[in-house]
């Protein structure tokens, strides 16, 4: 009868310890050749270990969830014939849990008999050491020299980290450190910034940068500026969230835009177009698709409310803010954030006075909301204090004439004065 | 006497004292050192050199003396020692290194002014000299007054009482000596004096010998006394002495008495820091030492401290250090205290060098460590010089065998301690020293097996 060891696996490189997750076999319990022992966790996969022997298990090297070094010991079995190590091996290895790394070759070929002297068993599981951090309050560790020209040339070591064995810092270590440190601030308060961060355009990015680019060196923009007085509007938009508060979701400017919209594209239905310039034909869509262009923490993106002409003003206001709050949060689906035939742009409280908005290829159209204010107005005798907002919309001057896109954005400018005008059925 | 005024005053020209002179001289700034004895202070006067000098004379001694069953085969009448004529040479190094500090001194223009200073102010020093008093005032101004052996309550030093001082200044080799104190001090002199034929009782109040030491590397030590009919009494205090006897009570309270013709005490050394006038300086103390900073500065702007009045450890080299790096201070440079550690050689048989951690330090520290120990038996080098007791200890942080104390105890280990304080200063590993080849046949192999050890991979044991 002997001892068999099964040792941790080295379960891949780079990997120095691994979480037990599940024993399968308890002390006392006969396991068959290839029975499996239990389950480890490593931070890429659940790995079984397997037992390489048949026998009775005496002793288990943790409980389910320990953190256990790569070659350790891990579990114990008796078997007929000689085992692979004496009773000693094991209990020096069980002291190797705490180390963190691991003599792979152990670890790979558990079967290996162990004759070789106990003490040295131990010690080469210690002998692949691991660098390291630097811990607080530890002396940083340089030679003499490089002491010496760190302090003359006042860099605090602690801040230099050092490539060599064990953590040293050398001299090319400093000279790294003088190339890219900053520059010291006492010496120079307002000190030139020649940092250049690299930073690589990809993902979401790229693919915005791409669709700028595309929309604004194949479309030549015509943008129109107006300004519209809201005095109405917010009126009604104050009755109306007044009225229905706590029971309908708040109405902000977005869905009487978008309601302005589906108005005026009734009368001007090129507005609500894509136009594939290589094949030179103009699509014209029924349905109005209004893209409204989001800011997330990834960049832009424009989900689409579909079929705009078919909600009301609570509906466009539910649709707009769940699609948001999809944007915002990475969810939103491929088809909530394409097939838009008209886009509305606005930077909310930011707005701006005038905004030369981009269009979003392959539409034609954009309207930009800016920022609402009140500004002085005159009304003939005097001047009156007014909301006035403008509202800043490009067209794709190819296929929309400058005329017909100063009639849309006057239709949209009325429709918006008199609020009426958009549940009036036409 | 005039008075005078320099940018730089140093008091005391031991080891620490004169280095800083020389090093400030060096770099140009004004430099004054007074001192009232010789130069080169207790080191070089009466301690590390004489001591040295004597060890080595009663190495030469024993080792003819005790041919009678030497295994080489050779034959010698047996030797008689004239002592005088020792003492003679002794002295004669003494003086070469004398006349050698003060020619480096003269040599890089600094000023040795002989007399005793005192403190008028942190800025003025009172010197009273041969040629009478006057007023130095300085700059910066560095305490290197050094120390001097502690008494004994009760057991004063003179006539038959001696410190070490008189110990290395003895006309002829005592009958029987007993030494109180079972430190480096006491068992170098008490191992020469044994070797020379005097028949040596040690005292120590502690538990064995050595004891800043761990027992592996004072138990060669401890059989060689032995050997040579030293008798180590431990637990034991000194409580009296009468002519040509010695009181002594163990700690179970059994009172002897120990014949003795000369009682050398060796407890320890007290800074000098009583008649220099510290009480006109407001200095911070720890306990009777001088309180520094990591530049040696005192409490006081402009007033340091350098060497034994500032503590532990009290050996040439580190006051050596000191005074090197507030020489660059005063000189405007940027210095600091950063060494990793200090070496401590003691220079009895076998010799023990003690570089840093050791693994019970390391242990009171909770720094993981593992060991590595090759004992010179199994050096080739050590077995043609007969010589096989003791052995090469290193120890290094277990998580990236970052090397952080190397002792070793043995015959002439002091030669390898430029070995270990490279090793550890540098921030070797393990691998580094075992990845360095290392003379065959030398006794310095025992470093890199011991490294080799420590890694699970060593040759010859």
């Amino acid at each position: 009868m002997g001892i068999y060891t099964v040792l941790m696996p080295d379960v891949g490189e780079g990997i120095a310890e691994a979480e037990l997750a599940e024993w399968l076999v308890q002390v006392g319990d006969k396991v068959r050749e290839d029975d499996v022992l239990g389950v480890i966790m490593t931070d890429k996969a659940a790995v079984e270990v397997p037992s390489s022997v048949s026998g009775v298990v005496t002793w288990l090297g943790g409980e389910a969830g320990d953190t256990i070094a790569i070659g350790a010991a891990l579990i114990k079995l008796e078997i007929e014939g000689d085992g692979n190590a004496e009773e000693t091996v094991g209990e020096q290895t069980q002291t190797g849990n705490t180390l963190i790394s691991a003599e792979s070759e152990s670890a790979a070929t558990p079967a290996e008999p162990a004759t070789r002297p106990v003490q040295e068993l131990t010690l080469s599981v210690a002998s692949r050491p691991v660098a390291p951090r630097r811990g607080e309050g530890e002396k940083p560790l340089a030679s003499p020299a490089v002491r010496k020209r760190a302090l003359e040339e006042g860099v605090d070591l602690r801040q230099v980290s050092g490539s060599g064995p064990a953590g040293r810092i050398s001299h090319e270590d400093l000279d790294n450190f003088f190339s890219y440190a900053p520059v010291a601030p006492e010496k120079s308060t307002r000190g030139q910034n020649t940092d250049v961060s690299e930073i690589k355009v990809i993902g979401m990015r790229r693919k915005i940068a791409e669709k700028m680019a595309l929309s604004k060196s194949r479309i030549p923009h015509i943008t129109i500026v107006e300004e519209v007085d809201v005095n109405n509007l917010e009126e009604l938009r104050a009755k109306l969230n007044q009225k229905h508060a706590g029971e309908r979701p708040k109405l902000t400017v977005l869905p009487f835009m978008m309601r302005a919209i589906v108005e005026a594209v009734r009368e001007h239905p090129e507005m609500n177009a894509h136009y594939d310039d290589e094949s030179g034909v103009i699509y014209q869509y029924g349905g109005v698709h209004v893209g409204i262009a989001a800011q997330t923490p990834a960049g832009l993106t424009v989900p689409v409310t579909r079929h705009a002409e078919a909600l009301n003003p609570w509906e466009a206001a539910t649709e707009v803010s769940r699609l948001a709050a999809a944007a915002r949060d990475g969810k939103a689906s491929l088809d909530e954030l394409s097939g838009s035939t008209i886009t509305i742009t606005s930077l909310g409280p930011l707005g701006a006075l005038v905004t030369t908005p981009i269009i979003n290829h392959p539409e034609v159209a954009i309207v930009g909301i800016n920022k609402m204010n009140i500004r002085p107005v005159w009304d003939g005798q005097q001047f009156q204090p007014r909301k006035m907002m403008n509202i800043s919309c490009s067209f794709d001057h190819r296929v929309i004439d400058g005329w017909d896109a100063a009639v849309f954005v006057q239709k949209i400018k009325s429709l918006l004065e008199t609020p009426a005008l958009l549940f009036v059925e036409a | 006497m005039a008075d005078l005024s320099c940018r730089l005053l140093v008091i005391g020209a031991g080891p620490g004292g004169y280095v800083c002179a020389i090093r400030a001289a060096q770099l140009g700034v004004e430099t004054i050192v007074v001192e009232a004895e010789k130069p080169g202070g207790t080191c070089l006067n009466v301690g590390c050199i004489p001591s040295k000098a004597l060890i080595h004379a009663a190495d030469e001694f024993h080792r003819i003396a005790s041919l009678g069953d030497s295994p080489l085969g050779i034959v010698s009448a047996q030797p008689t020692i004239n002592f005088a004529k020792t003492v003679e040479w002794k002295d004669g190094i003494v003086n070469r290194l004398n006349t050698g500090v003060a020619e480096l001194l003269k040599k890089s223009n600094a000023r040795l002014i002989s007399g005793s200073a005192r403190f008028l102010d942190g800025k003025r020093v009172e010197v009273n000299g041969p040629g009478g008093v006057q007023i130095i005032s300085a700059e910066a101004i560095v305490i290197a007054t050094g120390s001097k052996p502690s008494e004994l309550d009760g057991m004063p030093f003179g006539g038959d009482v001696i410190s070490s001082t008189d110990a290395l200044a003895l006309a002829e080799v005592p009958k029987r000596l007993a030494v109180v104190g079972g430190g480096y001090i006491g068992l170098e002199i008490g191992t020469a004096m044994a070797k020379l034929g005097a028949k040596v009782t040690v005292i120590e109040f502690g538990e064995k010998i050595l004891p800043q030491y761990d027992k592996d590397i004072t138990q060669p030590v401890a059989k060689h006394l032995q050997q040579l009919g030293v008798e180590v009494m431990t637990r034991t205090a000194a409580k009296g002495h009468k002519a040509g006897t010695l009181l002594v009570e163990s700690a179970d309270g059994r009172k002897t008495e120990i014949p003795a013709d000369k009682i050398l005490v060796a407890v320890g050394r007290t800074p000098r820091t009583d008649r220099v006038g510290l009480a006109e300086l407001s200095l911070t103390l720890q306990g009777p030492f001088i309180e520094i900073d990591d530049k040696c500065q005192t409490f006081m702007r402009g007033v340091y401290a350098i060497g034994d009045v500032t503590g532990d450890a009290m050996l040439a080299h580190r006051a050596m250090a000191q005074g090197e790096m507030v020489a660059e201070l005063v000189a405007g440079r940027s210095r600091v205290w950063d060494k990793r550690c200090i070496p401590a050689v003691c220079f009895t048989d076998p010799e023990i060098v003690d570089y840093g951690l050791s693994p019970l330090s390391a242990e009171q520290q909770g720094i993981d460590v593992v060991t590595g120990q090759f004992p010179f038996k199994a050096n080739g080098r050590a077995m043609t010089m007969e010589n096989e007791s003791g052995f090469v200890r290193v120890v290094a942080r277990a998580d990236n065998h970052l090397v952080l104390g190397i002792q070793a105890v043995g015959a002439g280990v002091s030669e390898l301690s430029a070995a270990f304080a490279l090793a550890v200063e540098m921030g070797a590993r393990l691998e580094d020293i075992a990845g360095t080849i290392h003379a065959h046949p030398t006794q310095s192999e025992g470093l890199q097996e011991a490294c080799m050890k420590a890694l699970g991979q060593a040759l010859h044991i």
